[in-house]
């Protein structure tokens, strides 16, 4: 009976978690464009007063002059207004150009070795894309080697999406790998530059059994001289359910920051050194602490990022 | 859709470069231009470089061949795309009223073509791929016929990423009556910028990271110099709008000198194109900027220059110590030299290179190569216009950045955005829109040297239709510079549908520039008068460069049936869909 209960709660609770989740997504994706419609309106007013100011006499400004009244489409907002009804297919020929190419990327913001308490790690982190200018493939893999075994691993296969000018949509499959229990999630993610130029990714992700889990990954560039640059990053990971084959608790699981001081050799190559800090935390830290790890860890990396 | 009609514009072009190069290294380098069959060895360098100019073919019939040549430009041996075994190609000199004939044979690896930029002439003969015909196929020849019923000073190049590779050249065309222009000497000089790089993998880099030729990047050291110089919150307040709005205000140029080796005639600054004078003479200067990324700033130090010509129509002598030419512009100037040397001298628009050469009355005489003027941040004023000025602006913070040297005369006016500039296309809009023409445009105001403006040009004998524009269409030139997307109206050449004029009307164009770039917007086919902000017709032009957070206004008279290209004459703004089909019909 007790269980039963259990499973009802867990069972509403489910749905309310993801739409909580969706919502605090879209409410981000959606406040940028917001203040660009408010900022839009607010010159309007200023550019009215201006107008009224000049009290309607002859302006020097060109659209002030109209010619017979039509203005053919001027102000419609409708960017076919001047093809009157001619489309590409009824004409002979049009040129095709990179608009309608796909290009591709491959980047390692992480390939790095770093040793803590004596064992070696090597960690990737690699994002690659593949397709047009708003939409595309996108494909993330973040992972820990440990003495030629694959700790733990997060792969991502998405569709990214261009919603705004600087933010995209990435929704698909995450698969979490290692050695531990293989799982499987769906995504639900936005990746975007905010202002002052901090690159952020905000994911939520949901399986089976109303398991949950948000992603928070934000840094920064900080250019030094041209080609050095320092890239303060942050990690945190959240869970919505205890995950014991994987030795996760619910809530905060752990934040990982990081600074990178890297030298832009060309462009596509720049080895770095930096150093990285961990954090566990609730019940994830319980885990550590049981399995006699450290709750906290901090250690030296050095790698080369590169991308083609 | 039309699928099969469809031309692809953007093959890579090297695609032979293994075979290429090992034929390099069997035959040996070339420097700087020569056919295939040039001897190579520092010998021939040596009388290459001093000796060599480019050719002239003149009369009504022409054999122009598009092939691969090896050259040595940068120290590694490159392959440029030439037209006769030339970089740049062959001057053509015509005369006004001629019929002219000319096949163009293709010898590349891939589809090319040959666009004769500012001729009027009939649509099929544009030489636009996907617009006038399909491309000159490899192997394949085309033949172009015409009647040149213009003069001046034009030129022609692929309209493909082969003009990055060097297919570009000069088009004389002399008057039938007595040329106004009277000069004892006269010089084609084309501006040009070389990369070694394949154009599709600069457009690549683009793509992947937009300011990834960008080396002047506001850094940390610079705002603490701030800080030291001018105190923390100016140095704060100087940076929070740009970087609020995630804009670069050193994105003065894409592609810069990291790629580029800027060159005058086909000569690096250190080939030294040169051109000879017996002091006291009239020298005319025929300035073609064949840049397929780069604008000029050209002077030539010591010596004021008479800017007699623009787009090859004559203009209301003006004398200037500089002036900004955009990819696709010309200008004639005469210099009238007396001392022994001078530079002519070309720097990029982002001040990251030059292209050089020496006007000299003896042989070996050379004059000291000024330096580079330091690049100069974009002003509020390049992006938002007007908005800058006003009082109780949010961003008034910002009012030192404001240039003085800005006359701010110019009425708002109403700005209606397309509803597709809503979206990811669109990085920004301006809605408070600059329209004066007196600013020579950033890094040249108040600079101590007296620089052109479009509102010194004046058309000799005025328009030639003086009726009323009956209407109007206004275009954005849009884009997002973190994704290097380029747009018109938001909506790149995929998306888009063409733009319909009427035939027999008189339109007037306005084009709102909603970027932070200047675009140098060229219309094929038919001649844009440009016109002041009340209406006024200032100057007969085929490329119009629209400056940041401008709004100007040119008229078109609709008389050249057919499809018609219309796009920005930066070639990767271009390619990356900043271009309309225009159909006259």
């Amino acid at each position: 009976m007790n269980r039963l209960k259990r499973n009802a709660i867990r069972a509403v609770q489910f749905p309310l978690k993801i739409i909580l989740i969706v919502t605090t997504l879209l409410t981000l994706s959606m406040a940028e464009a917001a203040e660009r419609q408010h900022a839009h309106k607010q010159t309007m007013p200023a550019q009215a007063n201006l107008q009224n100011g000049q009290d309607h006499q002859e302006m020097s400004g060109m659209m002030m002059r109209t010619m017979d009244g039509n203005l053919s489409g001027t102000g419609s907002g409708d960017p076919f207004a001047y093809a009157d009804g001619y489309r590409y297919a009824t004409i002979p020929r049009r040129p095709v150009e990179a608009d309608e190419m796909n290009f591709s990327k491959l980047q390692a913001d992480k390939f790095e070795a770093s040793r803590s308490n004596g064992a070696a790690t090597f960690a990737y982190d690699l994002q690659g894309w593949f397709g047009r200018d708003y939409d595309r493939w996108v494909i993330k893999a973040e992972g820990d080697v440990e003495s030629g075994t694959l700790k733990d691993a997060r792969t991502e296969l998405l569709w990214g999406h261009a919603i705004t000018s600087f933010w995209d949509t990435q929704l698909g499959l995450r698969n979490d790998g290692g050695i531990e229990k293989s799982r499987n999630w769906l995504t639900f993610g936005l990746k975007g530059l905010a202002p002052y130029w901090f690159d952020i990714e905000a994911t939520a992700y949901v399986r089976d059994a109303g398991h949950t889990a948000l992603r928070l990954d934000a840094s920064y560039d900080l250019l030094i001289t041209q080609k050095l640059i320092l890239q303060p990053r942050l990690e945190a990971n959240w869970y919505g359910k205890t995950d014991e084959a994987r030795s996760l608790g619910s809530g905060l699981s752990n934040l990982t920051t990081g600074l990178r001081l890297r030298y832009e050799i060309r462009r596509e190559i720049a080895p770095y050194i930096g150093a990285e800090w961990g954090q566990q935390f609730g019940g994830t830290a319980g885990f550590a602490r049981r399995s006699g790890l450290d709750v906290s860890e901090s250690r030296a990396v050095a790698g080369v990022r590169w991308w083609f | 859709m039309h699928e099969k009609n469809h031309q692809r514009c953007l093959p890579r072009i090297n695609q032979p470069r293994r075979r290429f190069l090992q034929g390099l290294a069997a035959g040996g380098l070339v420097m700087g231009i020569a056919p295939r069959s040039a001897t190579a060895g520092q010998k021939t360098h040596r009388e290459l470089m001093s000796g060599r100019t480019v050719p002239v073919l003149s009369g009504t019939e022409f054999e122009l061949t598009l092939e691969e040549t090896p050259v040595n430009f940068t120290g590694s041996p490159g392959i440029a795309t030439t037209v006769n075994g030339s970089l740049p190609a062959p001057t053509l000199r015509w005369r006004e009223g001629d019929e002219i004939t000319i096949r163009v044979t293709n010898r590349l690896p891939a589809m090319s073509s040959i666009h004769w930029h500012g001729i009027i002439l009939p649509y099929d003969m544009d030489g636009v791929p996907g617009i006038s015909f399909d491309g000159i196929a490899s192997g394949e020849s085309f033949t172009h016929r015409f009647t040149v019923n213009q003069s001046g000073t034009y030129w022609y190049h692929a309209h493909t990423l082969h003009e990055q590779t060097g297919l570009y050249g000069g088009i004389i065309i002399d008057p039938v009556k007595t040329d106004p222009v009277e000069a004892d000497r006269d010089y084609i000089v084309v501006l040009s910028d070389w990369t070694d790089e394949d154009p599709l993998t600069v457009l690549k880099k683009l793509k992947k990271q937009s300011d990834y030729y960008n080396f002047n990047l506001p850094t940390a050291l610079d705002f603490f110099q701030d800080v030291s110089t001018e105190g923390l919150g100016s140095a704060i307040s100087k940076r929070r709008m740009w970087n609020r709005m995630r804009m670069n205000p050193t994105d003065l140029a894409d592609v810069s000198g990291y790629t580029y080796t800027y060159l005058m005639n086909g000569r690096t600054p250190k080939g030294d194109w040169r051109a000879r004078f017996n002091p006291g003479e009239r020298v005319r200067l025929r300035f073609i900027n064949a840049g397929t990324q780069t604008f000029f700033d050209v002077r030539v130090p010591g010596l004021s220059l008479s800017v007699v010509q623009t787009d090859g129509q004559n203009v209301t002598p003006v004398t200037v110590d500089e002036f900004r030419m955009g990819p696709g512009e010309t200008y004639d100037v005469v210099v009238t030299p007396t001392q022994e040397a001078y530079t002519i001298f070309a720097q990029s628009s982002d001040r990251t290179g030059y292209a050089r050469g020496t006007l000299s009355s003896q042989d070996g005489m050379t004059a000291p190569v000024p330096a580079l003027d330091r690049p100069e941040w974009l002003t509020m004023t390049d992006m938002m216009g007007t908005m800058s000025t006003m009082e109780k602006n949010p961003m008034s913070g910002m009012g030192h950045m404001m240039h003085e040297g800005m006359a701010m005369e110019t009425s708002p006016v109403k700005v209606h955005h397309a509803s597709t500039e809503f979206g990811p296309s669109v990085d920004a809009r301006v809605d408070t829109p600059r329209t004066n023409l007196d600013d020579p445009g950033m890094g040249l105001r108040n600079n101590g040297r007296r620089v052109l403006t479009y509102a010194d040009l004046h058309t000799l004998g005025g328009s030639i239709d003086r009726r009323t524009p009956e209407r109007e269409m206004e275009i954005h030139l849009t884009g997002n510079m973190e994704r290097y997307t380029w747009s018109l109206d938001g909506l790149e050449l995929g998306k888009a549908a063409p733009v319909h004029f009427r035939k027999a009307e008189r339109l007037r164009v306005i084009m709102h520039n909603d970027t932070m770039m200047i675009h140098p917007m060229h219309l094929h086919g038919m001649w844009s008068d440009l016109e002041t902000p009340d209406g006024q017709f200032l100057v007969r032009k085929h490329t119009i460069s629209v400056q940041p957070a401008q709004r100007v206004a040119f008229s078109v008279t609709v008389d050249a049936p057919g499809y018609w290209a219309w796009h920005c004459h930066l070639l990767y703004h271009m390619a990356a869909g900043m271009f309309r089909v225009v159909v006259v019909a």
